[in-house]
């Protein structure tokens, strides 16, 4: 199993010192988080995209690259890679880039993005948000399975005779997630390709996330990739710890009360209850984290947000070692212990990719293709019948 | 089959005004669907037990608790709704406004929903047509003819009560001709009758990809 920390990327001033950090002091820090994640035995480094202040993540493969030249084995993520505003053409050389440069430490997880006027900036209607998601990404698909790519969409210039360079690393593309917090639709799609569905979860209900994770599972199944507890399940999590829950609900209360996207809202004590947030020590963020099992299911991906809110970079860097050096480790022998055999521990990896060899459906621009014309034609045997 | 009615009251003290409005007009509207030979299920929400809820669920992008998990599948099964809101500074109070604004935009659609408001004052009826029912409409709802409005002074009169009747009527009859999509002899048109959700749980009819894909693959 994959364990990791995410970034958001945003500015926020420490509300104990009303101190604002610059953004290079913001991408500085950043990039200090990636390498301690590596240093404590934690194994992905995700970063958010974002092309709007507060946030400083606007272009994340430049980030990755220079993470990538400082370390051996971090894997080298997004949270999220914004499929709809972006050009595909541009993710696909980006990211394949990247995957040349890092050794294939690379996969990406797709998002919309809920800024509404970056859409119109970047030329697009956050209405076809769906749509956006689903003809770019279908194109990211060819572009990095098809030598030579022809098409025609609805929302780019028509490519005729196209092939992206570099192709990726040894031919075999980077291994996706999708991430949605409510649209099914996305769900449908993650499953559909046979990709990973990655559920934000740390500003959602418990009951929410289940019903998302278990529709993805469900679908995953129906379309052929495997059974339903086989499919590729990430979550997001969210904790601050010291050796007693009185004295990290002490430092961490005021960056909570007023945290951007919470603040100035429910207690604590109350979000902390609504939300998989655990303010406490690491055996209780242990005993939290390994409960998320029981309703989602054994999964593949835990990531933690840990820098925001103004959190200073010496504590957020205290908080990686903790959770690298106390949680984690217990969380891998937990989780194992619990997974039925025939469950995968890990996500697909470049090397697990390369192994499976070219002919593996990973391959496929629609390796559920077979499977749903086998579906279609059982149907019309029925109505025929 | 018993007819499911929701009253949503948005009065602030212990009794108000606006609650003993909505009692009358619950009453009314029992008494009005019995006599049609149809039983009526009354339950009341009042809002001020969920007012730091609703708070919560405005600042968190929408993260519900158990309780507002609750009343919004509630509303959103009801077959009659009676909403009743003290005017604030001429329209409906914010508590009352938030409760809405926490509902899925498809919970109240082509549900019969009656309407009134009270207050100390008579210069503020037009408050009914002035705000509440573009509210309705905007949901929706289908909003009964006639709206009921209570000034203080109106406690102590007649006229007050014949309207009661008269919109509780007007409900009962709405809510009792539910579900006659169908034309004798027909099959009812399915796809005419208004999708309704609580907006609290995942859709499990998902849309199949390959009509998401349609004309997105590239080469159609």
């Amino acid at each position: 199993m994959q364990f990791g920390i995410f970034s958001v990327g945003d500015v926020t001033t420490d509300p104990t010192t009303g101190r604002t950090p610059s953004e290079a002091e913001r991408i500085s820090a950043m990039t200090q988080y990636a390498l301690k994640a590596e240093e404590v035995g934690l194994d992905v480094f995700a970063t958010g995209e974002h092309h709007n202040p507060p946030f400083v993540v606007s272009s994340p493969t430049t980030h990755l690259g220079f993470i990538a030249a400082q370390t051996e084995k971090l894997l080298l993520s997004t949270s999220t890679t914004l499929i709809t505003t972006n050009d595909p053409v541009k993710i696909a050389e980006d990211y394949a880039f990247l995957q040349h440069l890092s050794g294939g430490r690379v996969d990406l997880m797709m998002g919309r993005g809920n800024t509404g006027p970056v859409y119109p900036w970047f030329g697009k209607d956050i209405r076809d948000g769906i749509k956006l998601a689903v003809e770019n990404y279908h194109l990211l698909r060819k572009l990095w399975r098809e030598p030579v790519v022809n098409w025609q969409g609805q929302f780019r210039t028509p490519l005729q005779g196209y092939t992206s360079t570099p192709a990726p690393l040894d031919g075999t593309p980077p291994f996706v997630w999708h991430g949605s917090i409510r649209s099914t639709e996305i769900a449908e799609q993650a499953a559909y390709y046979g990709d990973g569905f990655f559920h934000n979860h740390i500003f959602w209900n418990k009951e929410h996330t289940e019903q998302m994770v278990r529709l993805y599972r469900q679908r995953f199944e129906f379309y052929g990739h495997g059974a339903a507890d086989q499919a590729y399940v990430g979550l997001g999590g969210q904790a601050f710890m010291a050796s007693t829950e009185a004295e990290a609900k002490r430092v961490f209360r005021p960056y909570f009360d007023n945290a951007p996207v919470y603040g100035h809202g429910p207690s604590l004590e109350d979000f902390s209850q609504m939300t998989p947030l655990t303010v406490g020590t690491p055996e209780q963020v242990i005993e939290r984290t390994l409960g998320f099992a029981d309703y989602v299911g054994d999964y593949q991906r835990q990531m933690f947000l840990m820098d925001h809110a103004g959190l200073p970079t010496s504590l957020v860097l205290e908080q990686i070692e903790m959770l690298g050096t106390e949680v984690v480790p217990v969380l891998r022998t937990e989780f194992e212990r619990r997974r039925p055999a025939h469950v995968p521990s890990d996500p697909p990896t470049h090397a697990s990719l390369v192994a499976a060899g070219p002919d593996a459906p990973h391959h496929l621009v629609e390796p559920a293709r077979a499977r749903v014309e086998e579906l279609q034609a059982e149907q019309a045997a029925q109505v025929g019948a | 089959m018993s007819r499911r009615i929701v009253v949503v009251t948005a009065g602030l003290t212990v009794p108000s005004s606006t609650r003993l409005l909505a009692d009358q007009l619950a009453e009314a509207t029992t008494a009005q669907v019995t006599a049609r030979g149809e039983a009526a299920e009354i339950d009341f929400i009042e809002l001020r037990e969920v007012a730091g809820e609703l708070a919560t669920f405005m600042v968190t992008g929408g993260i519900p608790t158990p309780r507002l998990t609750e009343l919004r599948e509630q509303v959103a099964a009801a077959d009659g709704l009676i909403v009743v809101t003290p005017v604030f500074n001429g329209s409906y109070s914010g508590l009352f406004k938030m409760f809405f604004d926490a509902l899925d935009k498809d919970a109240l659609a082509g549900t019969p929903v009656l309407i009134a408001a009270a207050a100390g004052s008579a210069r503020h009826s037009l408050v009914l047509d002035h705000a509440l029912r573009p509210l309705f409409a905007y949901l929706r709802a289908v909003v009964v003819p006639t709206s009921i409005f209570a000034a203080t002074e109106d406690f102590g009169s007649h006229g007050l009560s014949d309207r009661i009747t008269r919109a509780a009527a007007e409900l009962a009859a709405l809510v009792l001709s539910q579900g006659g999509y169908g034309v004798g002899g027909f099959a009812p048109d399915l796809a005419a009758r208004p999708r309704r959700t609580s907006g609290t749980q995942v859709e499990a009819d998902v849309t199949p990809f390959g009509d998401l894909l349609r004309g997105h693959s590239g080469t159609d």
